[in-house]
Order: structure tokens, then C-alpha cells, then sequence
């Protein structure tokens, strides 16, 4: 297998007639953690979805695991080992709590355990019954992310997991993370929060205009400022 | 001898029954309908001439093939669902993402064509499916006698219904279905193959209206246009039920008919529109049906 999880050459998407990336490539290895950072509209969210297909048309090269995607259609494309975690965290409303979590189906071996899951998300484990629209913002985006880990993906692509969310929730998810990259997990996610993201990513993107502009890695972080105060403006 | 408002007791039982019989079609007709609707967004106005397909396929697979009654109800559901589903892989999937209209004009085109094409061939006279040697006969239910067919056509008609209310709400497989109706593309990017449950689910609900075709068969002509009146009423108790709810559609298809029933008894003018009277009801004081989600 390669030992790269993902490689994007030229990644080209349009919705509709309106072209929204323009060339993007990038690379993840297996086991990093990386995150793609960029403005609203910057492209971040529609990179994750192009990887998956999610979008009108896309050309280029999308190779998962050395496996070529860009032709496949979506279902297969997950099936490559990928777990995605959308931006609007994607609950559905007509399924309880658990039937939400039990709801993908497994892509590769070795998912997470309903019990193991309960056990990292105990609060999913009380609300199991319950609709999934009625949990709390933060429980629904435990959800979400819960999920995937039942599937046996092993690159999880993160939409915006931290947005809308109470500070104390923010500093769950960025355990969990953390704990799942020590469980050897490919990340990429997409943040417009770099708080959030600056202490649990190995690498970044930074996306402008459906490009990437510019790719440095964490232990640059300090010499970069400027460029992220330029892309970014924090 | 009992009455009430002047009628005969046994009467309005009698009447009862027997709309319980055509509720009973009603129900697994818009059952397949609405299921249809809420997965597709497709309005299947094909659904009236799957049924009669369904009676066809029970009747000429009698006469030239020898398959009986029994046989027929599962063969022949089958055999039109996989029609459903070609119809679907083939026609139906080139219109999603237009305005539902081009659904609704496509299975209405194709409705004409099997009505046609079975009138070119077979003529408008009906031919009558005899009626299964086990189910001859009736039961005296001390108000009427109750042919023994019409009350297994009842019988049948529940439990296909409530098993697949069962399969949709309590299931895995109806938990994956309904979380299609929701948002498809996203359970595509958990490595579901949304396409083929499209057009399996498609198959499904047009079996559901091949199913009811083989019931009917014994109790009705089996004609070429036997599935055009019944349609129209199922399509009001759809509306009535509200578009695209499981136990909407089971409830109010058998509801409707025993209103009709009733309707036959107390006022048999209008027996034929009460249906209508009460979709219009519908539309005017809770547009998105009965157990609709507004």
C-alpha cells in the first residue's frame, strides 16, 4: 500500500457552470494531520467535497490510499477507506441518536466498537434514543464524528468541526483528536478556526480563491505569521 | 331487527366490509406511492398500470404457463419490480434534479403506452382469474356472508402494509431509506449505493401496486384500463395522507375506504366523490396532509 493516504493533483471542481477550485494539489501522508485554512469561500469546504465527488464535475487526479478516485462515483470513492464529517454535521433528523451512529456502513476493517465508541463519547451512549436533531450542538458534532470512526476509515475528512460550538466543547474535540492521531488516523480538516486547529495540525494549507497559496508545517508556524496575517488576517 | 338513523345495522356492517376490501387496496396502492414520493420526489403516475401488470402477469402466467394463485402472488410482484427497476435505471434517473413535473409527465406517458398496448393486444373486454380452490366460499359473519376471498384480501393487504411500515421505521435497511430521503449525497459519502437503493426502492413500491394487481384479480375484470379509476382515488388518499408518510398512506387508504362504504349506506350518490370532498377538505384546512410534516 502507499504510504500516502492521499495525493490531489490539479484538482479541478465546478457547481454547475460556476468553476470553484482551480488546479489545487496537495498531499497527505499516513498518520498526519494537516489542515486547510483559508477565508470563507477561500475553497476549503469544496475541496472536501471534491475529493468525494460531491460536487457537479471535477478533473484532475484524486488518488486515495494509490488508489485513482477521480472517475469513481461517491459511494466507491468512500469505500477507499475515507470517513467524512460535513460541515453541517450532516445529523438526520428522522433517525435516533444510535440509529445516526450505526447508519454508515463499515469501508475497511477494524472500525471502532458501538461499546468503544460509548466509551470515547459517553454522552452518546445517554442520548441514544433520542433523535438526532435534538441533541446539543456539541453532541451532534460528537455524532457526527463518532460515526465515522465505527467505519473502519482510517482518513477522516473534518468539515469545520469546531464552528458554532461553546469553548469548553471545542476543547473536547481537540482531545479527541489528539487521541485519534495517537491511534494512527489520517486528518484533514478544514478550519476557519486556527486556534483551533494551529496546536493539532502537522501541516497547513492556506487556500485562497479555490487555490492553495501556500503549504508550510507547523514547526514554521512562528516564521510564517506574516503570511497568515496577509491570507488569513489574524 | 337494530337500527341506526333508520338503517339496518347489518347494512352499514356489510357496507363496512366491503369498503374495508377496497381500503385495503387503496392502502397498498398508496403505500407504494408514497414511498416512491418520499425517497424520489417522483409523483409515479405509472403506478395504476403496474397494478393492472401485476393482475396481467398473474393471468397469462395461469393460462399459459400453469402458475397458480399462490405462486403468482410472489412472481408476479417480482416480475413487475424488476420492470420498475429498468424503468428506473433507464428513464426516471435522466430526470432527477428537474422540476418533479418531468417524473410525473414520464410515468404518465409510460402509463399510457402499457394501457394501450394492453388494449392493442388483449381488447377492452376484461377476462375474470378464478378464484383460488382454498379461499372459495364464505364466512357468515351473522350481518353478511363475507366471501372468504375478500377477507384474506384484508388480511393480506395489513400485513404486507404493516410489515413494510415495520421494515421502514424499525430497521436498519428503513433507517438507510429514510435517511436517503433526507440527504442522499451525504449518505453516498459514507460509501452507500444511493443509486441502487434509488431504483431497488422504485422496484419495491411498484411490486407493493403488482401485489394488489394479483389480489384484485380474482375480484375484479382483469382489463387493460382497470387500473386508471383506482389510481385516481389513490392519489387522493396520498394527498390525504399526506405526501410521502409510511403510515399515512396504510392508514388513510383503509380509512377512506370505510368511509366509502359508510358513504353507500347513508347517501350512495355520493359514494364516488367522497373521497374527493375530502381531499379538497384536506387541501384547504392542513395542505400537507394528515400525517403530513408541514
Amino acid at each position: 500500500m502507499s504510504a500516502q493516504a492521499l495525493r490531489v493533483t490539479d484538482l479541478h471542481a465546478y457547481y454547475g457552470e460556476s468553476h470553484v477550485l482551480h488546479g489545487v494539489s496537495c498531499h497527505i501522508e499516513r498518520g498526519e494531520v494537516v489542515t486547510l485554512l483559508g477565508r470563507n469561500g477561500a475553497g476549503r469546504t469544496t475541496t472536501l467535497r471534491a475529493l468525494l465527488g460531491l460536487v457537479s464535475r471535477r478533473s484532475g487526479s484524486v488518488l486515495v490510499n494509490g488508489a485513482e478516485a477521480i472517475d469513481l462515483p461517491t459511494h466507491r470513492i468512500a469505500r477507499l477507506g475515507i470517513g467524512y464529517c460535513p460541515e453541517e454535521r450532516g445529523i438526520y433528523a428522522s433517525l435516533s441518536a444510535e440509529e445516526n451512529l450505526l447508519l454508515p456502513p463499515p469501508v475497511a476493517p477494524g472500525g471502532l466498537a458501538l461499546e468503544e465508541i460509548y466509551d470515547l463519547f459517553p454522552n452518546l451512549r445517554e442520548r441514544r434514543t433520542s433523535r438526532g436533531t435534538h441533541l446539543s450542538g456539541g453532541e451532534q458534532q460528537m455524532l457526527a464524528l463518532a460515526r465515522i470512526l465505527r467505519t473502519g476509515a482510517r482518513l477522516l475528512l473534518l468539515d469545520e468541526i469546531s464552528e458554532g460550538l461553546a469553548p469548553v466543547i471545542v476543547q473536547a474535540l481537540a482531545h479527541t483528536i489528539r487521541r485519534l492521531r495517537e491511534r494512527g488516523y489520517t486528518i484533514v480538516m478544514a478550519e476557519q478556526n486556527f486556534r483551533f486547529a494551529a496546536p493539532l495540525a502537522d501541516r497547513f494549507y492556506i487556500m485562497e480563491r479555490g487555490r492553495i497559496v501556500a503549504a508550510f508545517a507547523a514547526s514554521e508556524l512562528g516564521a510564517k505569521m506574516p503570511v497568515l496575517h496577509e491570507f488569513l488576517g489574524i | 331487527m337494530s337500527t341506526v338513523l333508520g338503517i339496518p345495522v347489518p347494512v352499514i356492517l356489510g357496507q363496512l366490509t366491503l369498503g374495508l376490501v377496497n381500503g385495503s387496496f387503496y392502502a397498498l396502492l398508496s403505500l407504494g406511492l408514497a414511498v416512491i414520493f418520499g425517497l424520489m420526489g417522483v409523483v409515479n403516475f405509472a403506478h395504476g398500470a403496474f397494478y393492472t401488470l401485476g393482475a396481467f402477469a398473474a393471468l397469462l402466467g395461469l393460462q399459459y404457463l400453469g402458475i397458480n394463485y399462490w405462486l403468482a402472488l410472489l412472481i408476479a410482484p417480482l416480475a413487475v419490480g424488476l420492470l420498475g427497476v429498468l424503468v428506473e435505471r433507464l428513464l426516471l434517473r435522466h430526470l432527477y434534479g428537474l422540476d418533479p413535473l418531468y417524473g410525473l409527465l414520464l410515468t404518465f406517458g409510460l402509463a399510457l403506452i402499457v394501457e394501450g398496448s394492453l388494449h392493442q393486444v388483449f381488447g377492452a373486454s376484461g377476462q375474470s382469474y378464478p378464484v383460488p380452490e382454498a379461499l372459495a366460499g364464505a364466512v357468515n359473519l351473522h350481518f353478511m356472508f363475507l366471501p372468504l376471498y375478500r377477507a384474506w384480501v384484508i388480511l393480506a393487504s395489513v400485513v404486507v402494509c404493516f410489515s413494510t411500515w415495520f421494515v421502514i421505521e424499525r430497521t436498519r435497511l428503513g433507517a438507510t431509506l429514510r435517511a436517503a430521503t433526507e440527504n442522499a449525497p451525504l449518505l453516498q459519502a459514507f460509501g452507500v449505493n444511493v443509486p441502487l437503493l434509488v431504483a431497488l426502492t422504485y422496484g419495491g413500491g411498484v411490486a407493493l401496486a403488482a401485489l394488489a394487481g394479483v389480489l384484485a384479480s380474482p375480484v375484479v375484470l382483469v382489463n387493460s384500463h382497470m387500473g386508471n379509476e383506482l389510481v385516481i382515488v389513490v392519489f387522493a388518499v396520498v394527498v390525504i395522507g399526506g405526501m410521502g408518510s409510511i403510515l399515512g398512506s396504510i392508514v388513510s387508504g383503509l380509512v377512506l375506504g370505510l368511509i366509502e362504504g359508510l358513504t353507500k349506506v347513508v347517501y350512495p350518490e355520493a359514494s364516488n366523490i367522497v373521497v374527493f370532498v375530502i381531499m379538497a377538505l384536506v387541501l384547504i384546512l392542513r395542505p400537507a396532509g394528515l400525517f403530513g410534516r408541514e
